[in-house]
Parts: structure tokens; sequence; C-alpha cells
């Protein structure tokens, strides 16, 4: 069997699923959230770089990079406004993000 | 071949924020904490002139850089609306910043990275400088939201608004990779051609998850979860931001995307545009009915206006771009003096947000509740005011273009959501007086009292607007 396109736009859309998951029904921890997005961001990049390859275009392949970069800049600045959250709250569970509400 | 020196032009209000930030950014790391000040004021000179430079220009529409950016009529009517929102968000938060010991030098440097993004944003030309743009423009905005390190508050807006912010981005981004895939470029002119025969399936969904993305941004339902909760946690001053200049960008480049991307998919798209309409609409004016605390009202009401731009865009037509335009330079100017009333709330040092705290104000401050009241009467969409007028530019767009459903709902949605600001004009002008405000700084009052006026005035004169929301429109056909 040769691996083609399907077989990775299908992991793809298997990783994203499971990115949208893993943000919407993890009651547990923010953490496992954070890691959620950067799977969407993964999922989203192996897409491009097998549609660059599909279609014979660079440019695929710029896109994955800067989201590559964009997602460590992201990672950063979730991960210091948790700090703040964490100083201020005292955890970091899903279900105690809830003062604000109505 | 495009030579530098006109490529700098066009890119002259984009170059002058991202100089001026750098510059700030050493004037600020060398003052340390005494930089606030400083800093502060130049960012509005520099705001300032960035508005300057593209009113001022005479350059003809162009695409730059392999069609990444496009300078057109439509980008530099929108990046006024936008750098206006910042630079009034900018001239507000002074007294708020420096009361709630939030006067770093950050603050003002985060607003225009931000503001830049907003413009990349405005004028994006592919779907690469779109997701720039818009992540420019984001980080910026999580940041801001949790700015207030010490409050809980602050710092969970911002962590919700990053996480729904980041999900958000996630889905726009797969909408993207498909889009790419199945129309082979990045270029809006190239997917427009690639959908001009026939729309694949592969391209529908890569439509789909790209709106829904930008529908979190601009804060449509039914993607507006976030917007409550942001609104009431960010410190007040983030919030007249988040609610003039952010949702100008988030409008400005739907617009784009639906109008050059996909013209050949029109009744694609306008199904999901009418649907987020009559969704945000609606919830605008129901969910708001409940509120107490004036913040989320705002919020509330800021869904139900974004669901009115979006029946201007359901037209899909010159007329209703033009409604779109008009109905944002109007909002704007609504958001931002009420934001100034909201600011100017303080009993004894304190900021106070709830609505009750308004009653009877028309007898302890008369001229702030005639203010506030006319506010209240455009955003209800009371002729005269300028909130009627830009209604109504939007519904006939709505009915020119045959979607008669859609003028119903927007039309009843109007008159429901009216109740609630007629209801703050009564606690303010029939309710027993609550606790005298403190006498609000020169600034805020000079914001509340020119928007008033300017919504005012618009209906003896509303010829400037009207005209350069006209141009805006044209140039994006």
């Amino acid at each position: 069997m040769t691996i083609g396109l399907t077989h990775y736009l299908v992991v793809g859309a298997i990783m994203f699923t499971l990115g949208v998951a893993g943000i919407i029904l993890n009651r547990k921890n923010i953490i496992v959230i954070l890691m959620s997005v950067e799977l969407i961001l993964l999922s989203v990049n192996i897409n491009f770089v097998a549609f660059s390859k599909e279609l014979g275009d660079l440019t695929g392949q710029v896109f994955a990079l800067y989201v590559l970069t964009v997602a460590a800049a992201e990672a950063a600045i979730g991960l210091a406004i948790l700090v703040a959250f964490y100083r201020n709250r005292g955890t970091i569970a899903v279900e105690d993000i809830n003062s604000l509400k109505g | 071949m495009v030579l530098l020196t006109e490529l700098f032009q066009h890119f002259l209000p984009e170059t002058i924020l991202s100089v001026g930030v750098f510059v700030l950014l050493i004037i600020g790391a060398w003052r340390g904490e005494r930089g606030f000040g400083l800093v502060d004021e130049m960012t509005v000179g520099l705001l300032g002139l960035a508005i300057l430079s593209i009113v001022l220009s005479t350059k003809p529409d162009m695409a730059m850089l392999n069609g990444a950016f496009m300078d057109d009529g439509f980008s530099r009517f929108m990046k006024v609306l936008a750098l206006i929102g910042a630079m009034a968000s900018v001239i507000m938060s002074v007294d708020y910043l420096q009361r709630t010991g939030l006067e770093k030098f950050e603050y003002p440097l985060l607003i225009i990275l931000s503001t830049l993004g907003m413009m990349l944003l405005i004028s994006a030309d592919n779907l690469i400088s779109l997701y720039l743009g818009l992540e420019l423009m984001s980080l910026a905005l999580y940041v801001l939201a949790a700015f207030a390190r010490e409050d809980g508050y602050a710092s969970e807006a911002g962590l919700k608004y990053f996480v729904l912010g980041a999900l958000s981005s996630g889905m726009m981004l797969y909408g993207s990779s498909l889009l790419y895939g199945f129309a082979g470029t990045v270029s809006f002119s190239g997917i427009a051609q690639a959908v001009a025969g026939s729309t694949s399936l592969g391209v529908v969904f890569g439509l789909v998850f790209l709106l829904a993305g930008l529908a979190f941004k601009m804060s449509a339902a039914p993607f507006h979860m976030w917007t409550p909760d942001v609104y009431q946690g960010a410190p007040t001053p983030v919030t007249a931001f988040f609610a003039s200049a952010a949702k100008m960008a988030a409008v400005a480049i739907t617009a784009r995307v639906v109008m050059t991307a996909f013209p050949g998919a029109t009744q694609q798209w306008r199904q999901i545009i009418v649907f987020l309409a009559i969704a945000s609409t609606l919830l605008g004016s129901f969910a708001a009915i409940g509120q107490t605390n004036i913040k989320r009202l705002m919020a509330y009401s800021s869904i139900g206006h974004m669901g009115f731009a979006l029946i201007g865009l359901a037209a899909a037509n010159e007329s209703g771009l033009r409604g779109v335009a008009l109905y944002l330079a109007v909002y704007l100017v609504m958001t931002l003096g009420s934001f100034a009333a909201i600011l100017s709330m303080r009993v004894d040092g304190k900021a106070v947000e709830d609505i009750s705290d308004l009653a009877g104000l028309s007898r302890t401050n008369g001229l702030m509740a005639f203010f506030l009241a006319m506010l209240m009467f455009s955003l209800a969409g009371i002729p005269p005011l300028a909130g009627f007028f830009a209604k109504y530019y939007v519904l006939l767009a709505a009915v020119d273009a045959g979607l008669y459903p859609l003028a119903i709902i927007g039309v009843l949605a109007s008159a429901v959501a009216a109740f609630y600001y007629l209801r703050v004009v009564k606690v303010m002008y029939f309710d027993d007086p609550a606790p005298e405000f403190d006498a609000a700084p020169f600034a805020l009052r000079a914001i509340l009292a020119i928007s008033t006026i300017a919504l005012l005035v618009f209906w003896v004169y509303p010829t400037p607007v009207m005209d350069a929301a006209s141009a805006a429109a044209k140039s994006l056909l």
C-alpha cells in the first residue's frame, strides 16, 4: 500500500478532532488545553505540508513554518497568562474558572 | 517592478507604527517605571500620525508583495476607524490606569502592536498575511485582557480569551489549509478563480472553518461565548479597545474574504453569514435583557450590532458593503462614547459598573445623563440619531437583495433591544438618585461629548462619512 495524500489528510483530520475534543471535553487541567491547541496547529501543519507536496508548490511549506513560529509565541503567552491566573487563584483546574458568568 | 520608495509610501501608516513601537520600547526600557506618561503621549501622537498619513494619501489602489498586502479604499477606510478606536482607547485609559496602579509603559506598546496587527489584517490579501495579521492582533489582545496581573477577574478573562481565541485561530487555520489544498493557492484572487466554475466540497469545508474562526474574532453568535466574560473581567479601557478597534478589523477582513475570494460561491457563504446575522441579532437582544452589569450589557449589545453589520454583508452588493462600512463607523463612535461614560462611573474613587449605579443621574449630573441617554437612543436605533441611519442602510440593502426574512428579523430584534437601552435611560431619569459620581477627567468628558455631538451632526450633515463609505464599498468589488 502506498501512502498518498488521503492518508495524510485523514491523520490531520483525526488530530484536529482530537485537539478540539480535548479543549471541549477536558474538565481537569488547563495545561491539557494548551497541549490540545498545539495538537490542532500541528494537524494543520500536516495538512499544509501534504498539500504542498501534492501540488508541487512551496507556499504550503512556507505557511507551515509561519504556523510553527506563531505557535511558539502563542504557547509562551498562554503559559504566561496561566502563571498569572495561578498566582491569583492557586489552581489551574478548568472547573474553577467560573467566577465570571451570567 | 515596484520601486522601494513607492512601496514605502503605500506602507507608510504601518511603517510609522512599527518603527515607532521600537523607539517607544527603547524609551520605555530606558526610563523604566517613570516612562508611562511620555510613552503614552507619544503613542497618541503616533496613532494620530498614522491616521493623517492615511487620510492625506493620494496613492492609487495597489496590491503589493506578491499579493500579500492590499492598499485600497476599503482598507484605508477601515484602518482609519481602527486607528481612531485605538487612539480614543489610549486617551481614555490614562486616568483608569493611574488609579489602578497599572501605569506601565507596556500598555500603550501592546495597543500599538495590536493596532498594527489590525492594519495588516485589514489589508491582508492572502491567507498567510491574514493569519499573521490576525495573530499579531490577537496575541497582543490576550496580554491586554490579563494586563491587571493582580486581579483575579482580569487573569481569568485573559485565560478564557486565550483558550477560545487559540481554538478559533486553529479552526481558521484548518480552513485555510483546506482552501490551500483544494484551490491550489493562498491568494484571494487565485481562490476566486479556482472557485469560479464549480465549488468542490473541500473548498466549502474550508470556507466554513475559515468563517467560523473569523466569527469568533468578531464575536458573532454562536461563537460569542467568550465576549461577556472577557468584557466584564478585562480592565475597562481594554474592553473599550476590544469593543471598538478589534471589531473593525474582524468585520473588515470577513468582508474582504467573502467578497474578493468567494464571489463565485455567494450562495454558499451567504447561508453562513445569514445564519450568523440572525443568531447574533437575536442573542444580542434577548440575552442582554437580564443583565445588571453595564460592561456585560455592552458585550451583548456589541454581539447584536455585529449581527446588524453582517446583515449588510449578506446582501453581497455595493449598497450592502456601504451599509457595513457606515454601520461600523457609527458603531465605533457609539461604543467609544458609551465606554467614556462607563469609565466616568466612579464613586469615592472606586469604579462602579452596575446599571443601578446610574440611577437618578439626571439630577446628580444632568449633562452626562443627557449624553449617555443620546448614546443609548442611538444604540437602540431611534431617529434622528446616527444609529438609526446605520440600521436603515443595512436593512435597505438586505431588502434590495431580496433577503426579506433577514430584514424582518433584524427589525424585530432591534425593537427588543430597544427595551434594555431605554431601561438605562429610565434608570437615569426616573429612579431615585444613587451616590453621586466623582468629577470625570477632561479626556473622558471630551470623548463623551464629541461622540454624542458626532451622532447628532450626522443627521444634518452625513455627506463626508457617506461618501467615504461609498468609496470604500466600491473599491472592494
